[in-house]
């Protein structure tokens, strides 16, 4: 099994390859070092706000409330900036992750005792929290004069000639990419996601499961919201609108399985890569910006049916005993 | 994912339970606590506004919610089928498109109608198909459908519209039936849904639908045409989403690509609230009825207050994890109340 997943990654990786050298071709300077470190940059919110939904996803639920948790904690630590600009800006970066663990812990315990599906939780939880956006800012937006330098520089700011963006992006993957494979919280989420009787007869906490993906999920969105809203330097109540299907798209193009139990941190990654390439490829190929939507469509219908083809094939191969 | 709360208990004990019970377990009811709220909300609009009142200009506020009204009949089959659709909004807007261009082209109103319902019922064909021939889950499949769809709308209008229209096309979304204060979008409602409930209630195809819901597998296996009935009902939900298109394109005499954004997921809101769970197999249609006006006139009452469309979110979404849980908390309490009235009868056997 791990060979198919392994095989996934490695065909996400490699048509990046090939259609940033293809783009490349068209366009020289989208080669350039600098251009492509900007297109990787730019991809660091949905990557993280993908993460956050492979959690989710992996125990087979999908948590459409990321999008509105961005919104919603963007606008706490705007507004708060807007009237403490004193507070240095690192204090955000905690503040963002707190606020999201509560927002997920909402969904979490609508989920773990509740026993609502994810689906129909979030659904609650993203039209509530997308309405607290308003509430709170009283349908006012806050704009970047209205921001501190040193919180405007959080996406921005170079650290080795990187902006933190990425740097933050990386250490959420890789604090992912551990907590799912070498904890035992990590291995419980795959092994309920995959099988969840089975799961719960080894003695896997459902509970503890679903709290923590729900609380993860919260927390990096909202640090995505963070990001977000200090880059483009504003937030307001449509902040991020229609992301959560984004996330779900990235986490299918990299070979998440939709029904969960299968799906790994580097796939999520890749498959945000490769939406960040196209995106950014466009105004460099002299394309309409009006084509993103067409293209990610048809992408994301390619990827899902050839992950399924190929899990066809494998299921084959497997049953008849015979390797390809 | 859980199976708690199903109430599929309760039909076979029903002859045998007592009067005040049943009463307790009506009044416990999905449907019986839906249409209280509704009823209040009613009794609230009426107060609030004296056009509530007035039948006339109740008439005039379902002009608001017919389309999604009309939308979420097919896609309670979809729930029911333990799938999901987040790409009727998509296929309003590609099908919106193609009346728009047409339309440009001198097309008269009733060719106009037929390509708006077929480009949807294409849609509707087009998710069935990848659906069910390739076994991908609905969701995956919509989610990209819904970008491609869009997507072609993006692609050919970008920050353009159409607003040309012929003038009769107007009254589909605008006309009212002769003289009478009754909207045309009210009645192919109206006709929706009493189709709607007669295919759910008294065809096989309805039946179907519950045993696939519930159990795929098993409803293969005793022979339900699994493939086909899925597919018909994405084929039926793309066929609503033109529907649509022609009601709003007509009502609001123009076509932007952003037109109905978001409405996938006000749609399947309206028919999980009315009880259908969206893990398929169980729900019916008069909860969703009563859902649907619950919703609709709700807003109205908040829109006579001067509540933001974005505060009504707030409400919307309380609403909905409330009468989702509310229910399982009182099939809870129904049971533990049954298991004591069983413990009771059996201590009076055993003394007797």
């Amino acid at each position: 099994m791990k060979k198919i997943f392994a095989r996934k990654e490695m065909s996400v990786a490699a048509l990046i390859v090939v259609m940033t050298l293809a783009i490349g071709l068209r366009a020289p300077s989208f080669l350039r070092f600098g251009n492509l470190i900007g297109v990787v940059g730019d991809t660091s919110v949905l990557a993280i706000v993908s993460l956050a939904q492979l959690g989710v996803i992996l125990i087979g639920g999908i948590d459409l409330s990321v999008a509105s948790t961005m919104a919603l904690a963007g606008m706490i630590v705007a507004l708060t900036n807007q009237h403490n600009p004193q507070i240095p800006a690192w204090v955000y970066l905690p503040m963002s992750l707190g606020i999201g663990a509560a927002l997920g812990a909402v969904n979490g315990v609508l989920v773990a005792w509740g026993r609502l599906p994810p689906i129909v939780a979030s659904l609650g939880t993203m039209s509530i929290y997308r309405g607290a956006v308003f509430l709170i800012s009283k349908g006012q937006w806050v704009t970047a004069h209205e921001m501190s330098v040193g919180f405007r520089r959080i996406p921005e700011g170079k650290m080795l000639g990187l902006p933190y963006m990425l740097w933050i992006a990386a250490a959420i993957a890789l604090f992912y990419f551990i907590l799912m494979r070498y904890t035992r919280s990590g291995r419980d989420v795959y092994a309920f996601g995959g099988n969840a009787s089975a799961a719960r007869y080894a003695g896997v906490n459902e509970r503890k499961v679903e709290m923590l993906v729900f609380v993860v999920s919260g927390a990096l969105a909202a640090l995505a919201g963070l990001i977000y809203v200090s880059r483009y330097g504003i937030a307001q109540s449509e902040t991020a609108t229609g992301y959560e299907l984004n996330t779900v798209a990235a986490a299918v193009l990299g070979g998440v399985n939709i029904a969960g139990g299968s799906g790994t941190v580097l796939g999520v990654l890749l498959g945000s890569l490769f939406i960040g390439i196209v995106n950014n490829a466009l105004p460099v190929l002299r394309m309409s910006p009006f084509l993103e939507m067409l293209i990610q469509g048809i992408i994301i219908l390619t990827a899902v049916v050839a992950n399924t083809v190929a899990d066809m094939r494998a299921k084959k191969s497997l049953s008849s005993g015979r390797r390809l | 994912m859980s199976t708690e709360g199903t109430g599929f208990v309760d039909t076979s004990r029903l002859t045998r339970m007592s009067a005040g019970r049943r009463v307790a377990d009506f009044l416990l009811r999905w449907e019986t606590m839906l249409f209280i709220i509704f009823v209040l909300v009613c009794v609230a609009n009426s107060i609030l506004s004296p056009y509530f009142r007035d039948p006339k200009n109740l008439f005039e506020t379902t002009f608001n919610f017919m389309e999604k009204a009309i939308m979420a009949m097919p896609m309670m089959f979809v729930i029911l089928l333990g799938d999901i659709d987040i790409s009727v909004s998509g296929i309003i807007s590609l099908s919106s498109l193609f009346m728009g261009m047409a339309s440009l082209g001198g097309i008269d109103t009733p060719t106009l109608v037929m390509i708006g319902l077929g480009v949807g019922l294409a849609c509707g064909f087009f998710n069935g198909l990848l659906i069910t021939q390739l076994d991908i889950p609905s969701i995956a499949v919509t989610i990209g459908s819904s970008s491609l769809f869009r997507g072609i709308a993006n692609a050919v209008l970008g920050d353009k519209a159409f607003t040309k229209f012929p003038d009769s096309f107007a009254y589909f979304g605008q006309g009212y039936i002769g003289t009478s204060p009754i909207p045309f979008e009210m009645v192919a409602f109206a006709v929706t849904a009493i189709i709607a409930g007669v295919i759910l209630n008294l065809t096989a195809y309805g039946r179907h639908t519950y045993a696939i819901g519930n159990n795929k597998v098993a409803a293969r296996f005793s022979g339900v045409p699994v493939k086909r009935v899925r597919l018909l009902a994405f084929a039926a939900n793309g066929l609503a989403a033109g529907i649509a298109a022609v009601l709003l394109t007509s009502r609001i005499g123009s076509m932007r690509p952003n037109i109905a954004s978001g409405w996938d997921l006000d749609v399947i809101t309206t028919v999980v609230l009315g009880g259908v769970a969206i893990t398929g197999g169980k729900g019916n249609i008069v909860g969703v009825l009563i859902s649907i006006f619950l919703l609709g006139f709700l807003k109205f009452g908040m829109g006579v207050l001067n509540i933001s469309g974005k505060v009504m979110n707030i409400i919307t979404g309380i609403l909905l994890i409330v009468a989702i849980l509310l229910p399982k908390f009182t099939d809870n309490v129904r049971m533990s109340i049954r298991a004591g009235a069983a413990k009771a009868t059996a201590k009076a056997r055993k003394t007797a």
